[in-house]
C-alpha cells in the first residue's frame, strides 16, 4: 500500500515537470499532427488529464480504472476522444497520447528508485498496467464516436437517397436508385405516402430504372408502397422497367396485375397526363 | 351512447370519422349506415377518416365490409383522406380494401361520386301512361 501512495505523491510533487517533459515528448512525435491540433490545445488537454490522472492517484485506486475514482479521469478522456475522431485522427494516434505518457513518468520513477531496483520494477508494473487500460479506453471511445459517426451517414445518405419530385401539378415522380432493401424502402414508402398527402397528387410514378435487381422481396416492398398510395387515393405507375427485370419477375411467379407498368418513364408521364385530364401538344412554329 | 353522425348531403352521405373507431362503435356505424342508405336511397357514401390515426384489423375490416354492403344497396362507397400511417398499416395487415374506391380529400370523391352516379339518373323512367 505504502508503494502506492508513493506513486501518487512523487507525480503530485513533479506535476508540471511531467506536463513539460509529457508535452516535449508529444510535440517532437511523428504521431504529432500540427495540421489538426494546434500547441495550446496540446498543452489544455495534457494538463487538464494530468491533473485529474493525479487526483485519482491519491484515491489509491490503482487496480481498476471502472472504480468511481477515475469516473472524472475517464470523462476527461472520452471528451478528447470524442474531439480527435471528429478532428480526423487515427485511432493509434488518439491513444498515443496516453501512451506517450509512459516516458516521462518512466524517467521521473527510474531517477528516484535508482538504489532500489525492486521497487522501481513493482511501479513500473502498476504505472504500464494503469496506462494500457487508460490507452485501451480511449481506442474504444474513439471507436464509438467513429461508429456513431457511420450510422448517422448512413441515416442521411437514405433520405438523401430517395427524392420525391413533383412533375406537374398533381403528378409526382419517385426515381430510385441503387439497391433496394426493407429498411430504404419503408423510408420511400413514407416519403412517398407524406409528399402524395402534402402535394394532393392524383398520380405517382416509381421509377425503378435505377435499380440493379428486383427479387421477390423488393417487388413484394413495391407491391405494398402501390396499395398504400391507393388506399390514400392516388394511383401509381411503376416505368423503368427492363426486359431482364421483366423476365425475372415471371420467371419467379411475380405479377403485377392491376399495377400500371411502364417500360420507360417517359411512357409513364405520358399516361399520366392521360389520368389527370392533361394533354402534350407541339405548338405550329409561327413565321 | 357515442354515435357517428351521418349527414345528408343530395344523393349522398357523408360520414365523418373524428374519434378513435372502437369496435362498437364501428358495429353501430355500419347498422346506421345501412339503415340510412335505405332509407334516404342514397346514391354514394363518403367516409371522411382523415382525422383516424388508429386502425386495427376489424376496423379494416369493417370499412371494407361497409362498402360491400352499401354496393349491394346500390351506392358506391368512396372512403377519403386516409393518412399515411394508416395506409401502411392497412396494407401491412394485409387489408387492401379491394372494391373500395379511395380519395385524397372530399373535392375529388365527391367529383368521382358525381361521375358514378350522374344527376339526373333517376329521371330516365318517363312515365308513358298520360
Amino acid at each position: 500500500m505504502s508503494t502506492k501512495s508513493n506513486l501518487a505523491e512523487l507525480v503530485k510533487r513533479h506535476e508540471s515537470d511531467i506536463l513539460k517533459d509529457w508535452v516535449k515528448e508529444q510535440l517532437a512525435a511523428v504521431s504529432m499532427r500540427a495540421d489538426l491540433m494546434s500547441e495550446t490545445e496540446l498543452r489544455d488537454q495534457s494538463g487538464e488529464f494530468l491533473k485529474s490522472f493525479q487526483k485519482a492517484l491519491q484515491t489509491g485506486e490503482l487496480a481498476s480504472i471502472a472504480a468511481p475514482a477515475w469516473e472524472n479521469t475517464r470523462i476527461i478522456l472520452e471528451g478528447i476522444s470524442i474531439s480527435r475522431a471528429r478532428q480526423g485522427f487515427t485511432p493509434s494516434e488518439t491513444a498515443t497520447f496516453i501512451f506517450s505518457l509512459k516516458q516521462p513518468l518512466f524517467t521521473l520513477l527510474r531517477k528516484e528508485y535508482e538504489k532500489d531496483p525492486k521497487v522501481l520494477a513493482a511501479e513500473l508494473w502498476t504505472i504500464t498496467l494503469l496506462l494500457d487500460k487508460l490507452g485501451l479506453y480511449t481506442t474504444e471511445c474513439f471507436l464509438k464516436v467513429r461508429e456513431e459517426i457511420i450510422k448517422r451517414q448512413q441515416d442521411e445518405l437514405l433520405e438523401l437517397s430517395t427524392p420525391v419530385v413533383k412533375l406537374w401539378d398533381q403528378i409526382l415522380a419517385l426515381p430510385l436508385i441503387g439497391t433496394l432493401d426493407s429498411a430504404r424502402t419503408q423510408v420511400v414508402m413514407e416519403s412517398l405516402l407524406q409528399e402524395i398527402v402534402r402535394t394532393s397528387s392524383m398520380v405517382a410514378i416509381i421509377d425503378i430504372t435505377g435499380v440493379p435487381a428486383v427479387d421477390t422481396m423488393v417487388a413484394q416492398h413495391l407491391i405494398k408502397t402501390v396499395a398504400a398510395a391507393r388506399l390514400m387515393g392516388a394511383d401509381c405507375i411503376i416505368s423503368g422497367v427492363r426486359p431482364q427485370i421483366a423476365q425475372t419477375m415471371v420467371h419467379l411467379g411475380v405479377s403485377f396485375t392491376d399495377i400500371a407498368t411502364k417500360a420507360t418513364l417517359a411512357d409513364a408521364i405520358r399516361l399520366a397526363f392521360a389520368k389527370t385530364g392533361f394533354s402534350v401538344v407541339r405548338r405550329e412554329k409561327t413565321a | 351512447m357515442e354515435k357517428i353522425p351521418i349527414l345528408k348531403m343530395g344523393r349522398f352521405l357523408l360520414v365523418t370519422i373524428q374519434v378513435d373507431m372502437h369496435d362498437r362503435l364501428a358495429m353501430t356505424l355500419q347498422e346506421d349506415l345501412t339503415d340510412r342508405i335505405v332509407k334516404d336511397n342514397a346514391r354514394g357514401v363518403l367516409i371522411d377518416i382523415s382525422s383516424l390515426e388508429i386502425v386495427d384489423s376489424f376496423i379494416g375490416r369493417i370499412l371494407g365490409s361497409i362498402a360491400s354492403m352499401s354496393r349491394m344497396l346500390d351506392a358506391e362507397t368512396v372512403v377519403v383522406g386516409m393518412q399515411p400511417a394508416v395506409a401502411i398499416t392497412m396494407v401491412e395487415l394485409g387489408l387492401s380494401l379491394a372494391g373500395v374506391r379511395t380519395a385524397l380529400n372530399v373535392e375529388k370523391a365527391m367529383e368521382i361520386l358525381h361521375s358514378l352516379a350522374p344527376a339526373g339518373e333517376e329521371a330516365t323512367i318517363h312515365d308513358t301512361q298520360t
